[in-house]
């Protein structure tokens, strides 16, 4: 299970301070923040500094390997391991094995996709500590873990004062 | 220039989105939620009931017989899938296209979805005759050889397809409401409703680095989705294309089917829209009139498309110059079945034309009433295709009809009981609107405020 850390939350109260706020804090030079917010928001990736999503990479190679699982499957039981002659049809018949090669490329991207997504976010965790309840409701903050490169807890005190937080708490995240 | 309409109307707050929309499963249930919900519910217990005598007796109860080897249940079975591709065409491919009305009504139609595979699931699986031993229709290591299924039969195909859709929806389904299960898990005031909530939230917290792969993954699995949903109904299509019957054997019929599909999905999801409306009056804002119309524009351009396959099938029974094609068609319209080929003309071709006045685009009662004849033509539709095809094939000395009891009407009228069980449990324990996707399209139409 993931570790939790120590370190300073900022809450604030709109949407453009958030973003203000977390452009300001990857200008500063720290690179483990977190921006918490109820819904994602627009431009949010630019402004925190994150790369896009990795996880279409995944989405494809398993797309590819539903692929071949579906062409070996069908090619394997109808025309290796127990051939049955089924209305003079050839024993590997590929156009009728076509959307059974399609439906497991889909199935293997989806669920593979989503596997890749609880693993990027650390899903799933039991009970993880929340700075606010509102969080996931009207408010957005920042948090600053301790180990973060010039963590300095009165200066970050200081500096979220200056973006206009309206509460400042030392917690665990 | 041309205004855009506001979708979330009433100048909400991001914290009155959050309580109007779990304010249903927030608040104890109403009066008419528990009447609806017992009335369905001994509907469903009807249903289980029928179910165990069709099964512990046998197949022969229903109607099916020599030559009408397909009967209710896979009527009932295209019906019930058809219902749910509308609840991916407005989660999935109106989310590609960029369409923002669907914020409000994608979660619910996306549930409808769920249910409506899952009641359309079992049709087949009883159909078997011998539910014990539906295990082998996957292709499963044995002991008979191992003797594998038959990858060559569109039923086949069926099994994988609607399996897959199943899966794909309900985790699509279930990712979209992750977000949301953690809003409630915030706001539980008691303990058992932290821990459900929260088990069901998998510990999200809203990061912007979850919120960023969030995104990507919820545009990965509409891209997926889209190409899926049109497979499926393609796939059930096939099992009577790929048949030599004439009436079946037709390369119209997966872009029919398809059209159909959609088109009896937003039958029911204005039906069901109508009755959350009034069920829960707070989400008037959200499900504005506005969305039912755009709704009702897609039932008549669809309703339109289905009148043109109907048209377009006739035209090639006859310029094929088949005899036995032409006969099937005839027999279709003037035949002992032509009186469920014109219901199904009237309510799918004919009382949708209706939407092209705007005040009765705009009418709910009228909007209703329409649905409602939609669900009934579409059900039509699929008996009409089922029916009158095999009653009549090649040889008169092959002819019959389809001997319809009472068990037929029990397992089709106990379906819905089935449905709307579990839609009226949703709209009790599950957010019936997404909350983090509305919230970021609340100030699209504002003045001064743009969307993008």
């Amino acid at each position: 299970m993931a570790k939790y850390k120590q370190g300073l939350a900022a809450i604030f109260l709109t949407e453009e301070q958030i973003l203000e706020a977390a452009r300001k804090t990857r200008e500063r030079g720290f690179t483990k923040f977190e921006a918490i917010s109820p819904y994602p928001i627009h431009g949010m990736e630019e402004a925190a500094g994150i790369k896009r999503s990795w996880i279409p990479y995944v989405t494809f190679v398993m797309g590819l390997v539903g692929l071949s699982a579906g062409l070996g499957l069908t090619w394997w039981t109808s025309a290796v391991n127990w051939p049955i002659n089924v209305g003079g049809k050839p024993l590997f018949s590929l156009p009728a094995f076509i959307p059974i090669m399609f439906e497991l490329t889909i199935l293997f991207a989806a669920l593979s996709s989503v596997a890749a997504m609880f693993y990027a976010c650390g899903l799933p965790k039991v009970n993880p500590p929340i700075i606010d309840k509102d969080l996931t409701c009207h408010k957005f903050a920042i948090f600053i873990p301790e180990d973060d490169t010039g963590y300095e807890e009165s200066k970050v005190q200081e500096f979220f004062k200056s973006l206009g937080a309206s509460e400042i708490k030392k917690t665990e995240f | 220039m041309m205004k855009r309409k506001q979708l979330v109307l009433g100048n909400k707050t991001l914290k009155d989105v959050t309580e109007d929309i779990v304010a249903p499963l927030e608040r104890f249930p109403s009066k008419q939620w528990v009447g609806m919900f017992l009335s369905a519910k001994a509907l469903f217990l009807f249903y289980l009931v029928t179910i165990a005598i069709v099964i512990s007796t046998g197949m022969g109860l229903l109607g099916v017989n020599h030559p009408i080897g397909w009967g209710t249940m896979i009527i009932t079975f295209v019906f019930w899938i058809g219902i749910g591709h509308a609840g991916t065409l407005i989660s999935a491919i109106l989310f590609l296209f960029r369409q923002k009305w669907r914020t409000s009504v994608a979660r619910t139609a996306e549930a409808m979805t769920v249910f409506a595979v899952m009641t359309a699931g079992l049709f087949p699986l009883m159909h078997t005759g011998r539910p014990w031993l539906d295990y082998w229709l996957f292709p499963y290591p044995n002991q008979r050889g191992p003797l594998w299924v038959n990858f060559r039969s569109p039923l086949l195909w069926d099994v994988f397809a609607v399996s897959t859709y199943a899966t794909v929806s309900l985790v699509f389904w279930y990712v979209g409401l992750v977000p949301d299960f953690a809003t409630i898990r915030d706001r539980a005031k008691n303990k058992i409703r932290h821990l459900v909530y929260g088990a069901l939230s998998l510990g999200w917290r809203g990061t912007a680095k979850s919120w960023s792969h969030f995104e990507m993954v919820y545009l990965l699995l509409a891209g997926l989705s889209t190409p899926l949903v049109l497979s499926v109904h393609t796939i059930v299509s096939f099992d009577f294309a790929v048949s030599n019957l004439p009436g079946w054997h037709t390369t119209i019929f997966p872009p029919y089917f398809v059209a159909g599909a959609i088109f009896s999905g937003f039958g029911m999801v204005i039906t069901l829209m109508t009755l959350v409306r009034i069920g829960f009056p707070e989400f008037k804002n959200y499900i504005t009139i506005d969305h039912m119309e755009v709704m009702n524009k897609i039932i008549m351009a669809t309703g339109l498309m289905v009148g043109y396959a109907y048209a377009s099938e006739f035209f090639i029974a006859w310029y094929s110059g088949n005899i036995y094609e032409r006969f099937v068609f005839v027999n279709r319209a003037f035949g002992d079945y032509g009186w469920s080929y014109w219901i199904m003309v009237t309510c799918n071709v004919l009382i949708p034309q209706i939407f092209w006045i705007k005040s009765m685009r705009r009418s709910i009662p009228v909007m209703f009433v329409v649905s409602i004849f939609v669900n009934i033509g579409m059900w039509f539709e699929r008996f009409v295709i089922t029916v009158t095809s095999l009653h009549h094939d090649f040889l008169p000395s092959n002819w019959g009809s389809y001997a319809w009891s009472f068990y037929d009407t029990a397992i089709l009228v106990g379906s819905f009981g089935m449905f709307l069980t579990l839609f009226l449990l949703y709209l009790r324990l599950f957010p019936a609107i997404s909350i983090a996707e509305i919230k970021p399209v609340m100030n699209v139409g504002k003045e001064g405020k743009g969307g993008h």
